[in-house]
């Protein structure tokens, strides 16, 4: 219903037009209360990050015998963990977000996952997608029912960085999205004004397809206007040029390399325009079978640097914006024979922003002595996934009761935690 | 000059409208078959080609129909036969489980504690190549029997079995046996559908997707590790998803007494106690209890009783409908008229489910021949794109291109993680993004992008798109002369069948 209004507005503004539309005629115009928009950007790590390696217990003995050889040092040592709060550090090769930890902007939400534990990655991912752990045949997922409710009473865009449209953010919600990497801009066949100008009058019409077609450039139009300088369009190029690898377990999420290009674009979107309140993006190749230690050395300072980076970038917006980190599933807590860890339950949820209570070590710890473990091998998930999320939707993005319920069915929050101030 | 010209042509254009415009009754009859014609190669194919044109024209539509509903009926392409021959098949022509026994070999080294992490990475890597090229492989040849197989309709039925007992090719080693499953869906794709239940519940693919090959009885001897365990999850989708149907009226318990039953159904991955592809019943892990199943009791009889269950799912009303309801949605309209359903859902029950005499009813049924379904179902990428090379009768594809662009169009080759399969709806397929990317290969493609040396021929791609709508005609008429071809491939005419 909500899709339908949307689209049809859109195409009322170009119906039997040639050109392609501006993007403000993409999303109904009306009253908003963008001035002081929140944004929600949402970073999900494909493939189930060891969450014990990040947010370090360098004072549980119990940490360093279950992992002799893939332990992170005590801080005071070589390669040691970088103290947190006299408890908990964090992994070295993060170090571009200590500046954040200490201004108190981040922290982190150990012992965090999904109630059901699944620990196929993809049973698992689909539960943090759809937000309805237990149950696989949710239609939508949570960030495009999240849309849907902001666009309630105001207009919101939901922009993703990738190819596809993650489950996450599937649904009833148009969704915009940034090609990765700094090839977001590379020309496609529709940015050709004579090709564009064909198909804008064969699709002019009020029917799906042309309704489609609009909103994709216009969709187009956005990303190009706010990035197309910075990275002009190749020539030449078309769409068969597009990337064809996609990794399994990746979902086509891409490599951590790419992500300090990306979280620059979508700094510069979430900046130029206050609509643009909801991002996703992923980054895959975080299961760490074996030789978990020079993985996470490789893949870890790109993450922290894009964090970073898009923190920087957003600098005017940081306190009304909140970066989530998450992950399907973290891994065993002992190490295997292979110098890696296997599929495990709880993981750590990060959480950024100029809004945050941070420099904390939030949830409920109970150790890693065999006894409060899950199952006797991973570390059990003592706060529901959506506990923090719901939170964010209280406290940051103002949700009623209603809302709340529609954006996480069958859900009664159980363990709130006030990590925002 | 080049004004007269104009002229010319929009007195040339505006007589052929006017032409359009006066035909006569009996002219307009011609019309509505020709029609007909080309809405049942629509359906039946994966896009019009001038050799089927000619056929039907030739054989009349009935023929064409029983032809295409007994394939062994027809003799094979050669150029089916000229593409195979080019493709490389090394890895699917190896038995599944000699591929696995090679992967296990590896996996075997890693555990050498002296290997350096390198080595191990290496070694791994190997592994991801073998699963990769073995599924490229299975997708190549996929590709080539759906563009270039007379047998057109099996290939469609294929496309539909696959999506409805689907399994997903990276899940632990299923790239492997993704060929062989494949050919056993084509053989039995219009066979009884309780052949087909008895096929995939036997397969290792679908044994491992979901995982009954680790389910046990939790008491039984053999009962340990990662099987010691009851586990409902193929019990679950067999209800589910590949008979009765979500409402299809079992309970939780039904669930429970399926997976008990199922027990023991598991995959020798060593080649000595399975069949030839690996399908092992293992007694020693079977719950030799006596269980009630949808109300009837089922007693031990080892592999019988999962026989038995599926005995009773390929003959239940629910199945009937749930099967019929999909193949009015596939074949028909998204939303398929009830009396179709309940049409079908008879037939199915009076033939035993026959899928053969269960289409034929279907191909015939008022429902399917009512002009107002003709171009109304929105292809699936997979349909589109496979269409696109059908009507433009392009010859040697880059096939790992195409396989690139079902990637980027979300449906990438034996890669749906989710036990439902690739749904064939538009409200599934149709978004901003996937349009723009739609048309992006629709000009690459008529740009040449996926054989530089074929020139498509443009008339002959009008004649197998047939019909264009005023508009698209109008369109088509006032922009430049080059993007003809891509107009064409991304016109909404390619887009539904």
């Amino acid at each position: 219903m909500k899709r339908r209004k949307l689209l049809s507005i859109a195409s009322l503004a170009t119906a039997g037009m040639l050109t392609p539309i501006g993007w403000n005629s993409w999303v109904a115009t009306g009253k908003t209360k963008s001035a002081k928009a929140k944004r929600l950007v949402v970073v999900f790590l494909r493939g189930g990050i060891d969450g014990l390696n990040v947010v370090i217990p360098h004072q549980e003995a119990d940490y360093y015998q279950a992992r002799p050889t893939i332990a992170i040092p005590y801080p005071q040592e070589e390669n040691g963990a970088l103290d947190l709060d006299g408890f908990f550090g964090l992994h070295p090769q993060l170090k571009d977000l200590m500046p954040l930890w200490q201004d108190r902007n981040l922290a982190f939400i150990h012992g965090s996952g999904s109630p059901i534990v699944e620990r196929s990655h993809f049973q698992a991912q689909d539960y943090l997608e759809n937000g309805t752990p237990g149950i696989k045949s949710t239609r939508d997922g949570w960030m495009n029912r999240l849309l849907g409710e902001l666009c309630l009473d105001h207009q919101a865009l939901a922009i993703n960085v990738g190819n596809t449209t993650p489950y996450i953010l599937k649904g009833d919600m148009p969704s915009a999205n940034l090609k990765p990497g700094i090839n977001s801009t590379a020309a496609i066949a529709t940015d050709n004004p004579l090709i564009d100008q064909a198909f804008s009058y064969l699709y002019s019409g009020t029917d799906d397809l042309s309704k489609a077609y609009q909103d994709g450039q216009a969709s187009r139009q956005l990303i190009i206007k706010e990035l197309g300088e910075q990275y002009p369009a190749r020539e030449g190029r078309g769409a068969a040029a597009l990337r064809e690898e996609m990794i399994a377990a990746a979902r086509g999420a891409r490599n951590v390399n790419a992500f300090v290009d990306d979280a620059g674009e979508v700094a510069k979107l979430l900046l130029s325009d206050p609509k643009n309140q909801l991002v996703f993006m992923d980054v895959s190749g975080w299961d760490t079978h074996i030789n978990q230690a020079n993985i996470l050395n490789r893949l870890l300072p790109s993450l922290g640097q894009g964090l970073a980076t898009l923190v920087e970038g957003i600098k005017p917006i940081f306190a009304d914006t909140v970066i989530v980190v998450m992950s399907e599933f973290g891994r065993t807590v002992k190490e295997n024979g292979n110098k890696g860890t296997d599929h495990g339950s709880a993981n750590a949820m990060w959480v950024l922003g100029g809004a945050i209570a941070g420099g904390k070590v939030y949830g409920n710890w109970q150790g890693l002595n065999r006894a409060s473990l899950y199952q006797n091998r991973d570390l059990a998930v003592t706060t529901d996934f959506r506990d923090v999320l719901d939170h964010i939707l209280q406290a940051h993005l103002s949700m009623d009761a209603n809302s709340l319920k529609r954006v996480f069915p069958n859900y009664h929050p159980t363990n709130r935690i006030d990590f925002l101030t | 000059m080049r004004h007269k010209l104009r002229n010319f042509l929009f007195i040339l254009i505006a007589g052929l409208i006017f032409w359009l415009n006066s035909v006569t009754p009996a002219a307009a009859k011609v019309e509505g078959s020709q029609s007909r014609i080309r809405h049942i190669l629509e359906r039946l194919s994966f896009g019009v080609t001038a050799e089927e044109i000619q056929q039907v024209e030739t054989q009349g539509i009935e023929a064409f129909i029983q032809s295409q509903l007994n394939p062994q009926s027809i003799a094979e392409s050669p150029l089916l036969a000229q593409h195979l021959n080019q493709l490389d098949l090394s890895l699917i022509e190896q038995n599944p489980i000699a591929l696995r026994q090679q992967m296990g070999a590896n996996l075997k080294k890693l555990k050498n504690t002296k290997l350096s992490l390198e080595q191990q990475e290496e070694i791994q890597q190997q592994n991801i190549e073998l699963n990769r090229e073995t599924r490229d492989q299975a997708t190549y040849v996929q590709l080539a029997r759906a563009i270039y197989s007379r047998r057109q309709l099996q290939e469609v039925m294929v496309d539909f079995w696959f999506n409805h007992f689907n399994v997903y090719g990276a899940k632990n080693a299923i790239n492997f046996w993704l060929d062989d499953y494949v050919n056993e869906l084509r053989n039995y794709a219009f066979a009884d559908f309780r052949d087909l239940l008895q096929i995939t519940a036997t397969h290792p693919a679908m044994l491992i997707y979901l995982d009954n090959q680790f389910n046990s009885d939790p008491n039984s001897s053999d009962a340990r590790g990662a099987y010691g365990g009851l586990n409902e999850n193929y019990a679950r989708e067999l209800l589910e998803l590949h008979t009765l149907g979500v409402d299809g009226g079992y309970t939780q318990k039904d669930i429970q007494s399926l997976a008990r039953i199922f027990t023991g159904w598991s995959v020798d991955y060593q080649g000595k106690k399975g069949n030839k592809i690996g399908f092992y019943f293992n007694a020693r892990r079977h719950d030799q209890g006596e269980k009630v199943f949808l109300g009837q009791k089922i007693t031990a009889t080892g592999m019988g009783e999962g026989e038995q269950a599926l005995d009773i799912l390929a003959t239940h009303p629910a199945t009937a409908r749930f099967i019929s309801y999909k193949l009015a949605q596939y074949f028909v309209a998204d939303q398929p008229p009830a009396t179709l359903v309940d049409n079908l859902a008879q037939t199915f029950l009076t033939s035993n489910g026959n899928i053969k005499i269960v289409l034929d009813t279907l191909i015939h049924s008022k429902e399917f021949n009512d002009p107002r379904f003709y171009q109304q179902k929105f292809k699936t990428p997979y349909q589109y794109l496979i269409s696109l090379v059908r009507m433009s009768e392009i010859v040697q594809p880059d096939f790992k291109r195409i396989k690139g662009m079902l990637n980027q169009l979300s449906m990438p080759m034996y890669m749906c993680v989710a036990p439902t399969g690739y749904k064939n709806t538009q409200q599934a397929w149709l978004n901003p993004q996937s349009m723009l990317q739609k048309i992006g290969f629709a000009t690459a493609i008529a740009n040449g992008s996926l054989n530089r040396d074929f020139s498509l021929d443009d008339q002959q791609l009008e004649a197998n798109l047939g019909q264009l709508s005023p508009h698209t005609q109008q369109v088509i008429n006032q922009s430049p002369p080059k993007l003809l071809k891509a107009l064409l491939l991304g016109s909404p005419e390619a887009m539904y069948r």
